[in-house]
């Protein structure tokens, strides 16, 4: 009983740091129809700026104060996301997908050295934030409170963006350009403007990931390569473009990866994949996407 | 241009008959010409040129940007692995045989569930089933060795006409193996050239550019499409098979998406809207990343920074910038 309840927190954990990744890539294609292949890559960065400025500041300012630290990484990914997309992408939406897809390719094989490059070749670990909240017991079984703030933590992110884009002024802008960015346009909407924001806000959820899981994992090489196959997965089967998607796609990857782990260690990842296959056969759009 | 002959309907100019010839001579000169580091390099060129050749009947010619073309590949090098490890084959003309048979039987397989789709579902879905083949690979570590591979010893050439053992084996292997290569190479680009400027090719090519209007001229579009699909998965497929003698070993790498984004990056190097382009761009890759690896610790960052420039400044990519400076300097002069 406990070891199921452990699962299937351990499900939820993971579920969570999956959606606020695949949101961002699923939020990013939805407005700009562009698949960014550097996606995960942001989420490392996430990671490695707030363990980096965790572990910079740590027995200088009290530990409670070092949670405040978290956000950076979310913030610090936001705005490069902000600065490259004008600058890389933006002269690129004129040609063919391919070339944009390829643009996010390098930008991937970039940032992924230039994180070698600043931080080197060992795990950054924020561990202390992890230590310092304890555990809970759960039937005998003791588990990390900090592990059920992550849970939290995407929960509320996803709530907030949900708000965000079908509540508010700005999500009807974004919206709007999602479904015809030529009339949106037409209609005096600086889309311009709405792709920065968009591409920032998905980068910025990437990063929130990578910085939320950072202090239960650790920063290590390769994690943005392998967060964005899953992440894949996720808006693949949720669908491309659609937050309910990334949401259910999340939960579903999260927990047939826990049972994987278990049941089918070989095969768990070949799993993943062939449900994505399946997926994409049966409903191309996903589960929740819309007919294009 | 003036035409010098026609070949199966095809004019061929003067030109290009010209510099075909000057470019086989040279290549036929390489190994004594050039030392053996040098031509192991090159024959690492013609495989990826052909598994780029494969490739860009896909992107170039019939407009689908396939992000999963390490899956062909990376069949034909492991057919090659378990032939050596299960049954003990050492001929290479077993292996490419054998290899063509099995990477048709996957690109069918996998082209069937692909080609109905098009744009970045077709990019997403080929590339999720050659993650599948990659954790397989991966995962499967008493069938297939794991990350640590499996071992392919030096073949025997032309039906055991070649053996390469003893002493100077490893030398006389690199010449022979060129040449072998570069017979292969040959045939292939030949098959390829038929192939696009076939009636075949030019449907592709009429898909390409506008799928409802090739559809209303009676092209049947997804026979077409699934056609070159399997063409091009049995060329690629055809390049893992080669690959692997001149390697030594084969790991999951080459089933890993990066490695497809590889095959993606030389042919776009090249030009993907020309025939020459992807072979210029698998041999320019080819030296490009050896020389980053060579000079820097951080040559991802290197391949990185020039596939971004390269999509900026260059799109047409270094055949079809020269032909269009080219066709420039002409209409001056």
């Amino acid at each position: 009983m406990g070891t199921l309840i452990i699962q299937v927190l351990n499900s939820l954990l993971y579920a969570s740091a999956l959606f606020l990744i695949a949101a961002g890539l699923s939020l990013i294609y939805g407005v700009m129809r562009i698949v960014n292949l550097a996606h995960g890559t942001m989420y490392a960065v996430g990671a490695y700026v707030a363990a980096w400025a965790v572990g910079a500041a740590a027995g200088r300012i009290p530990v409670l104060g070092l949670y405040a630290l978290i956000p950076l990484g979310a913030i610090v990914v936001a705005a490069l996301g902000m600065v490259l997309e004008p600058l890389l992408l933006r002269p690129l939406y004129k040609r063919t997908e391919e070339y944009v897809l390829l643009a996010t390719f390098g930008l991937l094989m970039v940032i992924d050295d230039g994180i070698r490059f600043v931080w080197g070749g060992t795990p950054l670990s924020a561990s202390v934030l992890w230590e310092h909240m304890g555990g809970i017991q759960i039937f005998g079984l003791r588990y990390p409170i900090y592990n059920l703030m992550v849970f939290l933590v995407g929960v509320l992110a996803a709530f907030l963006l949900w708000l965000l884009v079908y509540r508010t002024h700005f999500g009807l802008l974004l919206r709007a350009t999602s479904q015809n960015m030529r009339m949106a346009s037409a209609l005096g909407l600086n889309v311009k403007r709405v792709y920065v924001q968009a591409f920032g806000i998905g980068c910025f959820m990437a990063g929130l990931g990578g910085a939320i899981v950072v202090p239960s994992q650790a920063a290590v090489l390769g994690m943005g390569v392998d967060a964005l196959v899953l992440a894949f997965v996720v808006v693949v089967i949720g669908g491309l473009g659609s937050l309910e998607g990334a949401f259910v796609g999340a939960l579903i990857v999260s927990f047939v990866r826990t049972l994987g782990i278990t049941f089918f260690p070989e095969i768990e990842l070949a799993v993943l994949y062939l449900i994505a296959a399946v997926v994409l056969l049966i409903r191309p759009t996903g589960l929740f996407g819309k007919a294009s | 241009m003036r035409t010098a002959f026609h070949f199966q309907g095809v004019p061929v100019s003067w030109r290009s008959l010209g510099i075909t010839l000057v470019v086989a001579a040279l290549l036929l000169a390489v190994p004594t010409v050039l030392n053996p580091y040098q031509t192991i390099l090159i024959s690492y060129g013609l495989v990826m040129a052909i598994a780029a050749l494969g490739f860009n009947l896909l992107l170039g010619y019939t407009g689908l940007t396939s992000f999963g073309h390490s899956a062909y590949f990376g069949v034909g090098a492991y057919t090659v692995a378990f032939l050596v490890k299960y049954l003990g084959v050492t001929s290479m003309e077993l292996y490419i045989i054998v290899g063509f048979v099995v990477s048709a039987v996957i690109s069918a397989v996998f082209g069937f569930l692909c080609v109905r789709y098009t744009l970045v579902f077709f990019s997403i879905l080929t590339l999720a089933l050659s993650q599948v083949l990659w954790s397989l690979a991966f995962k499967f570590f008493w069938v297939t060795g794991g990350t640590d591979g499996i071992r392919v010893p030096r073949p025997s050439l032309l039906a055991g006409t070649f053996q390469f053992t003893g002493s100077g084996a490893f030398l006389r292997f690199v010449n022979s193996y060129y040449y072998y290569l570069l017979v292969v190479f040959a045939v292939c680009v030949g098959v390829m050239w038929l192939i696009v400027h076939s009636p075949f090719g030019k449907a592709l090519q009429a898909i390409r550019d506008n799928a409802t209007r090739a559809e209303f001229i009676a092209v049947r579009v997804w026979h077409y499409r699934y056609a070159a699909f399997l063409i091009s998965g049995v060329f690629t497929g055809l390049a893992g098979v080669l690959w692997v003698p001149l390697n030594g070993l084969t790991t999951p790498d080459v089933f890993y998406w990066p490695f497809s984004g590889e095959i993606v990056f030389m042919t776009v190097l090249g030009g993907f809207r020309n025939f020459t382009g992807p072979i210029v761009g698998a041999m320019i890759f080819n030296y490009l990343k050896t020389y980053a690896v060579a000079t820097t610790e951080y040559w991802q960052f290197l391949l990185g920074a020039v596939l971004i420039a390269l999509v900026m400044v260059l799109p047409a990519g270094i055949v079809g910038t020269a032909m269009q400076l080219l066709a420039r300097l002409r209409k001056e002069a």
